[in-house]
């Protein structure tokens, strides 16, 4: 039982932290049909520029743990809307209406140029910005311990996949973007401005990548090369759930997290593995993903 | 059989790689051995892509070559190249038989995702398992060929780059065929409509299931030649930037001819060899640049400038 517990509480955190992840890839894939593989470098920007902000603010002698998340927020924030809006207007605004596939390989360029310009910038030394997940300490709930930043994490995803799905279905512009998701041409005939609309997107999928970074930047040791493993776990994750739709972002993290946390509590050689299995079993039965949208092929 | 002006060539151009290995240097004969053996597992890539299929997880089956040698040589005893070469294909053709029927239901992002899925739940198996080193691999026995040792240090070397020359041969003499065969042209066809080939009485899953098994099979020979040629394997060989790599180059090369991955593959293995001792930090970066650049003003590849230069629309 006490397992159970165990894989139930660490199954949902890790999913809270996927879900984070994934978001972002979701939302542009979705409006955008690009499936970014440079996310995973954003993820990485954003926890460089929090842990290196967060250094700096506790080498100058801070210490109040609001200020520190507010740091974190406002770094993680700034570097992903900029770095979105670069790559948007520099790059990928000169590759619209290439294949699916073509647009694949470009964000992988971008992924491979931000590795390495993120190695220049902040060498290959790791960065820690331990102290909020410190300063938080641990509950136990029961004979379990959790720690509370791992919790503030799951409270911090559930808020930014309501945000999400409120900004998508409430507002007017997600209005003005569900209509793109729907039919780009007729949007763009009824007076959309479509290409603005891409580059707000991509700044918004952009930003929700660093601010995962950011977040997670206090919990792991952030090192070269750190993007380029996420981004795969990303994937598996909106694959799984339905490429494009938030929900299925949501429930695939959630399915990914108990398989891996009931994995590492039973079968702990299997980690790696089961993840993908998750995601090439639900590929099998329903080649769309959970929730993903069937597109009709051309004839 | 008569052959054809390329295939000439390509012999050509294989006896002149031969008779150059005798005269230079000993690294020289290493990074073309290297990149030969890349060139195969592009080579399977290339033939997907001529088919419309991306596939980011083409590592899967180098890594399968690979590991086949290495346990080959460990755990049965065999130490002849070309016995583990022919026991790496018979894995992989296994391997790839089974993974054919639900991977080439797929199309576009979604065919390279789960390719690259189906290398990744492979990295993770080998990084796991501590009996082989976990991320450490292990080494490949020393292996002999048709009863001969081909000694240690520059004979060794030297006897790597004839075996995967001769392989390569062999294979680019049969894609070249094979390309212009019913079955490669209906893999190109498959590409441009495939509606439209199903209409003309072709079954597009045969056609792009047996590509995909000969693409398994190609990419494993690369792998069981890298093995045996770096005396060296590592769960890093099923990772998803390696199988990006080969991505990397089949766009390079473009998939115009059958020599173009192997030209490719030398640019990339000699600018990598110097790049990573001159900037290590900024390779990947060149690389990502190379790439757009590529995909701006080069979509076939480089191949195209040989053909533009003689006039011959691609």
């Amino acid at each position: 039982m006490l397992t159970v517990w165990a894989i139930l509480i660490d199954g949902f955190i890790y999913a809270s932290w996927l879900f984070l992840v994934a978001a972002g890839l979701t939302v542009i894939y979705g409006v955008m049909r690009i499936l970014n593989m440079a996310h995973g470098s954003l993820y990485a920007l954003g926890a460089y520029a929090a842990a290196s902000a967060l250094g700096w603010y506790y080498s100058g002698g801070g210490e109040n743990l609001v200020m520190a998340f507010a740091i974190i927020a406002a770094s993680a924030i700034l570097i992903g809307a900029l770095t979105g809006l670069a790559i948007e207007r520099g790059i990928l605004r000169l590759m619209y209406g290439r294949d699916e596939i073509l647009m694949l390989l470009i964000t992988f360029a971008v992924l491979l140029i931000l590795e390495d310009v993120m190695k220049l910038i902040w060498g290959t030394t790791p960065y820690f910005a331990y102290q909020p997940y410190a300063a938080l300490g641990r509950i136990n709930i029961d004979v379990l311990t959790v720690s509370r930043y791992d919790l503030l994490v799951l409270v911090v995803s559930v808020v930014i996949g309501v945000g999400l799905w409120f900004w998508l279905e409430r507002t007017k512009i997600g209005k003005i973007l569900r209509s793109i998701i729907h039919d780009r041409e007729v949007s763009e005939a009824m007076g959309v401005n479509v290409r603005r609309m891409f580059t707000i997107t991509f700044m918004i999928g952009a930003t929700l990548g660093a601010l995962a970074g950011g977040i997670t930047a206090p919990i792991i040791s952030v090192v070269p090369g750190l993007g380029i493993e996420v981004i795969v776990l990303a994937f598996a994750v909106v694959v799984t759930g339905g490429l494009g739709s938030i929900t299925g972002a949501a429930v695939g993290a959630v399915i990914v997290g108990l398989a891996r946390a009931t994995s590492i509590h039973t079968m702990p050689e299997l980690e790696l593995f089961i993840i993908y299995a998750v995601m090439a079993g639900v590929l099998i039965f329903r080649p769309h993903g959970l929730f993903g949208q069937v597109i009709a092929r051309k004839i | 059989m008569i052959l054809e002006k390329s295939e000439i060539s390509l012999i050509g151009a294989a006896v002149a790689i031969a008779l150059a290995s005798l005269v230079v240097p000993n690294w020289l004969v290493f990074t073309a051995t290297l990149a030969i053996s890349t060139a195969l597992v592009v080579m399977g890539v290339v033939m997907l892509m001529r088919a419309g299929l991306v596939s980011f997880g083409q590592g899967l089956f180098y890594c399968l070559g690979g590991y086949a040698v290495g346990l080959g040589g460990r755990y049965l005893g065999i130490t002849d190249a070309l016995l583990l070469i022919v026991l790496g294909v018979a894995v992989t053709v296994g391997v790839a038989m089974i993974l054919g029927l639900l991977v080439t239901r797929y199309r576009e992002i979604f065919f390279a995702m789960l390719s690259l899925a189906f290398s990744m739940i492979l990295y993770g198996l080998l990084v796991k398992s501590h009996g082989l080193g976990s991320t450490d691999g292990f080494g490949v026995v020393d292996w002999t060929i048709l009863g001969f040792s081909p000694g240690s240090g520059e004979s060794s070397s030297r006897t790597a780059l004839l075996l995967a020359l001769g392989l390569a041969l062999g294979i680019a003499l049969f894609l070249n065929r094979y390309f212009r065969s019913s079955l490669g042209l209906a893999c190109e066809a498959i590409r441009e409509n495939e509606v439209r080939v199903e209409y003309m009485g072709v079954s597009r899953k045969q056609v792009l299931y047996i590509n995909y098994v000969i693409a398994a099979a190609v990419g494993s020979i690369g792998g069981s030649m890298t093995a045996l040629a770096a005396g060296h394997v590592d769960p890093t060989m099923a990772y998803w930037t390696i199988s990006g790599e080969f991505v990397f180059i089949a766009i390079l090369g473009g998939t115009g001819h059958v020599a173009a991955p192997f030209i490719a593959a030398l640019i990339f293995t000699l600018v990598r060899t110097y790049a990573i001792e001159l900037a290590p930090n900024a390779w990947q970066m060149i690389l990502g640049i190379v790439l757009l650049l590529i995909i701006l003003f080069l979509p076939k590849g480089i191949w195209s400038l040989f053909t533009r230069k003689k006039g011959v629309a691609s």
